[in-house]
């Protein structure tokens, strides 16, 4: 049994013969049969991922460097497409869809040497924070199967938490990877909006949608971010700013007192969690010993930002979302008789009730009537938080939250409230508003055993420098 | 007592570009291949795919909005159109909104009576194409072919300043010539690759309200624009004139009987949700960008038309043949490089090239012969070594079949070149003259019509070679003698 925790800690001993990828992926494998009923995978490549062990391991063997991830075991969230894989964003519409191609972030990972281990479970087109949206059951919190494992990328978290892949990647649009994270006590990082290529992402809200690393450290999610990121053809958002080398700089102290902001107004939302207020606090003061300013700011948006944020986000996705029609590809409604029933059967019957209840509220936001009343103010609202947000991460180098305001909650405890559901997404949202990089660390386990998780977000394209202090953070932290 | 109306007309003109690849993805754009074979997972609108700029496009509606004098627009952001049908893969359309390539700018026509008038523009903005449903394909089921998913389009809008069938007319005819021209579309209706729409209203003359509008669809081709708008004109005016009212609404054209009819009601109408596109970010067009474009720009076909009428001296009708074209503007500036007689240079091109070209149906572009040659044997003709006639009937085709020869040598080898040897010419007069005596005593009498006759004779035993300016002269000293 290899104990993975990081893979720059396995690497020598793949080169050494030590230890082999075969090994490694029959293990995860094992995993996954142990942990079947926590619903993390759609679909495992068993077989595909123990040749292509096999094709490493013959290059280990041979003295050749198969790559930078070479034997990193990865699951990919159902939003992600791997050329001639099934990719369905858990949802019926397109049960059975197999994609023509690789998305960026997946080539880009097959050619460092990756083995792709399987699909992951998530909420439906990536629309929830709990993943009892997928048409294809809930996923499990391992760390209570009676609790939600968070969302949207409840399965790729699950997978990482309980070893049945070195490292996931999810997609996050207002949370969907740093709130399952927080919940599963693993690392989630969202990268600055442009810094990933969206290419082959089943988009969910264009604008913020982002894809991202779920590991064990946040050395993982450094590497991995390291081979990911950086300009792509294929996507005109995709931004041409220099890729630093982001694993470099781990494992060392700062060099000086850092500037450390935290919003006031969050730390005492009444919706936030006692234990975790306690505990945040008690993090800050750790800070504080260490010479680092710790300082609460005032930011007033807070009220405004989950608003702000589902009126652009279901605006997109009833756009992005009209692609499901049942005409070319995907599900088609059997009682489905000429153009317009094709269309109105097919979606009635192919999207979940959470989906539906998005596009509507997206088409009602786009309508001529209510445009300015919704859109057009939710946009100006989103330049506010955007620009509030810059200047605060130019004052400061670094905002630092608990990543949730709640621990895991109990699986049903808000499927029937949805406002609730929403606040969810409370403390997240404003990087996917802003753009700016986010990262969830583990925090640890509070006095039920419920894994929670601290959020720190920095400037745009300061991945650097917020990989570097998380990881600092990391050693601070139980 | 019957009211007199007026039409108020606006147009609406889809340019479909001729990029090698569509306007987001690089899928190809060729006309007339197999039905979806031009089709990747982006112009299926495959889920994870994302669309990005081809700059050829945007260089062509830069081209279209110089050429017409608009403001180009620097920021240009991308909008959604969303709504549902079985060509629009995505589910909705990548156009512009707010903020369109070009804006304003006018189109100058010339009417048949000689007027002329400028048509403005509101505005030109860029787009994505549908693919193409087909309904008569199979009994039961409609086929859908996206090749045309994904293809750059120029939408262009015109303000309501049309007032007849006619102004559509040479209003189309004028964008026609100028895509042409700028070689960003073929211009091609009956293929779809220039679509025209019509928004058609009448009013009583003098007042400045609106009537309803009714926008008319389906003309495939430039005659059809003025069919279909002329009768739309008169289909209203009989409503009003019985006491009725025009209902708006979208009418399609039937090319055989000359009539619209009614395609849908405005009242079911769609609301479109545009917002901006969040997968391209703005484009920005430079100064310095827009001027490279620029340069790169042929002369258009109205500066042409200045130029040949104003410092060539050209008729207005030589001058409107040869700037129909591009390259037939082109062939003739490479003749008059060579040449100072314009006018000859025009006949030439107009007259005898052109019959050559249609009679083997080729464009001038195949013309084998050089505008050089051409202006050599307008020097030949206007040294008076070669007659009009002779020239145009066996040199000229001698020449086409023997390209390389100078005009001069095949003149030379076909024993074309006209005598002014006057020795030579007295002879063969007196001898004609010598042999028509009754004729000569005629003339003498007063029927001077004769001297065709004496002349042309003359000119027969010649075998052609003399000059007829010559013959003419020796003939009258010698008749009034």
């Amino acid at each position: 049994m290899y104990s993975y925790t990081q893979y720059s800690r396995l690497r020598a001993d793949l080169e050494a013969g030590a230890c082999s990828c075969r090994a490694l992926v029959e293990q995860c494998l094992q995993a996954c049969e142990t942990h079947k009923n926590l619903n993390a995978f759609l679909d495992l490549y068993a077989d595909e991922a123990l040749l292509r062990a096999d094709q490493l391991d013959a290059q280990f063997r041979a003295g050749r460097n198969p790559g930078k991830l070479a034997g990193m075991v990865i699951a990919l969230k159902d939003v992600i497409c791997y050329k001639d894989h099934e990719v369905s964003a858990s949802s019926k519409i397109l049960k059975g869809f197999k994609s023509l191609y690789n998305a960026t972030v997946t080539e880009r990972l097959l050619q460092e040497g990756a083995i792709i281990i399987g699909r992951t479970n998530c909420d439906e087109f990536a629309m929830g924070a709990s993943n009892e949206n997928s048409a294809f059951g809930p996923v499990l919190n391992a760390a209570d199967p009676s609790r939600v494992p968070g969302g949207s990328s409840g399965g790729s978290a699950v997978a990482v938490q309980t070893g049945m892949c070195h490292a996931a990647l999810g997609s996050d649009t207002g949370g969907s990877i740093r709130q399952p994270a927080a919940f599963t006590g693993t690392v989630g990082l969202k990268p600055t909006y442009g810094r990933i290529s969206r290419w082959g992402l089943l988009a969910y809200a264009s604008s913020f949608d982002q894809i991202g690393p779920m590991t064990l450290t946040v050395a993982d999610a450094a590497l991995l971010l390291e081979v990911m990121a950086g300009p792509d053809q294929h996507d005109a958002t995709c931004s041409t700013q220099t890729v630093d080398a982001y694993t470099l700089a781990l494992d060392e102290a700062p060099e000086k007192p850092l500037r450390i902001a935290y919003l006031g107004d969050a730390l005492d939302h009444p919706g936030l969690d006692t234990e975790i207020r306690l505990r945040s606090f008690d993090l800050f003061e750790t800070l504080r010993s260490q010479g680092h300013t710790v300082e609460a700011v005032s930011f007033p948006y807070l009220d405004y930002m989950v608003p702000c944020y589902y009126v652009l986000t279901t605006a997109e996705a009833s756009s992005n979302l009209s692609r499901y029609s049942g005409l070319t590809y995907g599900y088609r409604s059997p009682a489905a008789h000429d153009l317009e029933s094709t269309f109105k059967r097919s979606r009635s019957e192919g999207f979940g009730p959470e989906v539906k209840r998005r596009i509507m509220l997206g088409t009602f936001v786009l309508s001529s009537d209510y445009y300015d009343a919704y859109y057009s103010k939710a946009q100006k609202v989103r330049r506010v938080i955007r620009d509030k947000t810059a200047a605060l991460l130019e004052q400061y180098d670094f905002l630092l939250l608990p990543t949730t305001s709640t621990p895991p909650f109990r699986l049903g405890e808000k499927a029937s409230d949805p406002i609730a559901m929403y606040l969810a997404d409370l403390f997240t949202v404003q990087a996917n508003l802003a753009g700016n990089p986010a990262i969830s660390i583990p925090a640890g386990t509070n006095s039920a055993g419920l894994p929670f998780g601290m959020q720190v977000m920095a400037g745009n394209f300061k991945e650097a420098a917020m990989l570097r202090f998380s990881d600092y953070l990391s050693r601070l932290l139980p | 007592m019957s009211v007199a109306y007026e039409a108020v007309i606006g147009l609406e003109i889809h340019v479909q570009l001729i990029t090698q690849s569509k306007a987001f993805c690089a899928d190809s754009t060729a006309y007339g291949a197999l039905p979806n074979t031009q089709v990747s997972p982006i112009s299926l609108g495959h889920p994870g795919t994302l669309p990005r700029h081809n700059r050829s496009a945007v260089d062509y509606a830069l081209k279209m909005g110089l050429a017409l004098g608009c403001n180009i627009t620097k920021e240009n952001h991308y909008s959604r159109k969303n709504y549902f049908y079985a060509d629009l893969p995505k589910g909705y359309q990548i156009t512009q909104f707010n903020t369109p390539i070009c804006e304003g700018g006018g189109v100058n026509i010339r009417l048949k009576d000689g007027s002329r008038k400028t048509v403005q523009l509101i505005r030109i903005h860029m787009e994505e194409d549908t693919g193409k449903s087909m309904h008569d394909q199979d009994p039961r089921d409609s086929l859908i072919d996206y090749n045309r998913a994904g293809t750059p389009l120029i939408e262009v809008v015109t303000a309501p300043d049309i007032r007849t069938g006619e102004e559509a007319y040479a209003f189309v005819t004028e964008i026609r010539r100028l895509v042409r021209y700028l070689d960003i579309c073929d211009g091609n209706m009956e293929e779809g690759s220039l679509r025209c729409d019509a928004n058609v209203s009448i009013r009583p003359i003098g007042t400045s309200t609106f009537g309803t509008k009714v926008e008319v669809k389906n003309m495939n081709s430039i005659s059809n624009v003025r069919r279909a708008i002329d009768h739309e004109i008169e289909r209203q005016r009989g409503i009003l004139d019985a006491g009725g009212a025009v209902a708006g609404e979208t009418r399609g054209f039937n090319a055989l009987n000359g009539t619209t009819f009614s395609m849908r009601s405005k009242e079911m109408v769609n609301d479109y949700r545009y917002f901006p596109e969040p997968d391209l970010p703005p484009l920005i067009l430079s100064d310095q960008y827009i001027a490279a474009v620029h340069k790169l720009m042929p002369e258009l076909p109205e500066t042409l038309f200045n130029r040949f009428t104003a410092e060539l001296g050209l008729s207005e009708y030589d001058a409107g043949v040869l700037t129909d074209d591009k390259a037939t503007a082109a062939y003739f500036l490479e003749v008059v490089k060579h040449t100072a007689n314009y006018k000859s240079a025009a006949n030439w091109v107009t007259v005898h090239i052109r019959g050559y070209l249609n009679e083997h149906a080729v464009g001038i572009d195949d013309f084998p012969l050089s505008g050089k040659r051409i202006a050599d044997l307008i020097a030949l003709i206007d040294s008076g070594q070669v007659s009009n006639s002779a020239a145009a009937q066996k040199l000229f085709p001698a020449m086409i079949s023997h390209d390389g020869k100078s005009p001069l040598e095949l003149a030379e080898s076909l024993n074309l070149l006209q005598t002014g040897d006057a020795d030579l010419i007295e002879s063969i007069a007196d001898e004609v003259l010598a042999s028509l005596p009754q004729k000569v005593e005629e003339y003498r009498q007063g029927k001077t019509g004769l001297l065709g006759l004496f002349v042309g004779e003359t000119m027969k035993r010649s075998k052609g070679k003399a000059d007829p300016r010559k013959v003419n002269e020796v003939l009258l000293k010698k008749l009034g003698a």
